[in-house]
């Protein structure tokens, strides 16, 4: 489980989330919406331990995230707009080297899995910078679940990317994030996300507008939030 | 692994439970080999910091009439000259790059300390500065008319004075990350406080070359060495707080 409690984020003056608490039960499928300026990103990246609150705390089953970010960070994976790859060396460079970081017991073989799952195997020698932005997105999804996290956080993963590649990346995310995981996701695009989420967080001016079951929710209602 | 997390996740376990023995030194080691596994793929950094100690080493050579007796006065500055600069052309890049390319926070999110980083990094850095030390060293013994008797001890004053001069640069790159000047802040921000190395290299490897006995210049090594440890010491504490934004 995951509870975030009174959490609040302020840039110097600028007060990005205003004392926001809710909980992520494990296997929930959550889709974070809001407009641009909203904190969804800042909240993910509290979430994934990237950043630290101003107040609150945020709770990854019975541990603060504060005082074990190193720990945590074995159970979480990220994929977000940027890639975190590098795109000099070649995919299987990048991966071998996540799986250096995160302790991967026979690294061989799982990147070979992941590559495998993604659809990039035989591309795993070409380096990053050849690959189309759909492949490094796919990559990306690689490298966040190499380690087999059992949280993920999706920020915005189909930033850049045409209504193919969009569509494909939706398809593999259903394939390999929400088997047995915790998600929490980001994305403009409502109708992917009420798709593939079961539960939909919207943030406004920095606080939960809804939060609500997936089946509960119009898009034409919360598009409403958009056009305020 | 925390509680309340799915259960049906453990039996599909693919890291240990608990980190590895050496997992930290792995890290770093897994840090820095993948920058120079980047570097040799680009060799853009290395290609720069030759040409540019290349030619500061030449230019020195004959831009000045150096005739036997001058030589010795010049030659430490010229090496610390050609050292300092070059390596600031690749400490620049050491965070700069992992931000402009957006991997900044895949190093982040990885589950280690964050000194491992830094350490990483600082070692890359280390390594990639060595390399061209290693070039113009020979170089510098040949244009500057210096006997090969020197090569060890000072190979022992340019070791500490790297150590020195990436420790404390590294921590600056990553400081200056978040800004919009970076390229020109970090000389600025980084020069005046290394002042103590360069100045102790400089008068170590002038001693050097000038054969004098060690007890002229032990205080000089004293404060070398205290201020390699004394920056690894604060860069080690103040790394977390650095890149969090």
């Amino acid at each position: 489980m995951i509870k975030v409690r009174n959490l609040v984020k302020a840039f110097g003056t600028r007060v990005v989330l205003r004392n926001i608490s809710f909980d992520i039960e494990p296997g929930e499928f959550i889709t974070l919406l809001g407009v641009n300026g909203a904190g969804k990103t800042t909240l993910m990246s509290i979430v994934a331990t990237l950043s630290k609150p101003t107040a609150g705390k945020i709770f990854i089953g019975d541990m603060d995230t504060q005082q074990h970010a190193a720990y945590i960070r074995r159970y979480i994976g990220l994929v977000s707009h940027k890639t975190l790859l590098y795109d000099d060396l070649s995919g299987e460079q990048n991966l071998r080297f996540y799986a250096r970081m995160y302790d991967v017991e026979h690294p061989v073989e799982r990147i070979e899995t992941v590559l495998r799952q993604v659809g990039l195997w035989g591309r795993q020698k070409d380096p990053v910078r050849t690959y189309s932005r759909g492949m490094q997105q796919r990559l990306a999804i690689a490298r966040a679940i190499l380690h087999n996290p059992p949280i993920l956080l999706l920020d915005e993963p189909d930033t850049g990317l045409d209504q193919g590649a969009a569509s494909m990346l939706g398809e593999l995310l259903a394939a390999v994030g929400t088997a047995q995981r915790t998600v929490l996701m980001t994305t403009h695009n409502l109708e992917r996300g009420l798709s593939l989420g079961n539960r939909v967080l919207m943030l406004s001016d920095g606080k939960i507008a809804v939060d609500m079951p997936r089946e509960d929710v119009s898009i034409e209602a919360l598009a409403h939030y958009y056009q305020q | 692994m925390p509680q309340n997390l799915s259960s049906s996740i453990t039996s599909d376990r693919v890291i240990s439970e608990h980190p590895p023995q050496f997992a930290y030194l792995h890290k770093v080691l897994a840090i820095a080999g993948k920058d120079i596994a980047a570097e040799l793929r680009t060799k853009e950094m290395m290609s720069a910091m030759f040409v540019f100690s290349l030619l500061v080493i030449f230019i020195f050579n004959f831009a000045f009439d150096l005739r036997t007796d001058n030589a010795n006065t010049l030659a430490p500055g010229v090496l610390w000259v050609a050292i300092a600069f070059a390596g600031m052309l690749g400490l620049g890049r050491s965070f700069i790059t992992e931000r402009d390319r957006g991997s900044l926070e895949g190093l982040l999110l990885a589950p280690v300390d964050r000194s491992a980083i830094y350490f990483g990094k600082f070692l890359g850095n280390v390594l990639f500065i060595s390399v061209v030390e290693v070039v113009i060293l020979p170089l510098f013994i040949v244009f500057f008319n210096q006997p090969l008797g020197i090569i060890v001890p000072l190979v022992g004053v340019i070791v500490l004075g790297t150590i020195g001069f990436a420790g404390v640069g590294t921590l600056f790159s990553a400081m200056v990350i978040h800004t919009r000047a970076r390229d020109v802040l970090l000389p600025i921000m980084l020069f005046p406080v290394v002042v103590p190395v360069l100045l102790s290299a400089v008068r170590l490897t002038a001693g050097i070359l000038d054969n004098l006995p060690f007890e002229d210049v032990q205080n000089w090594l004293g404060l070398l060495v205290a201020f390699d440890l004394i920056f690894l010491a604060v860069s080690y504490m103040m790394f977390e707080y650095v890149v969090e934004e």
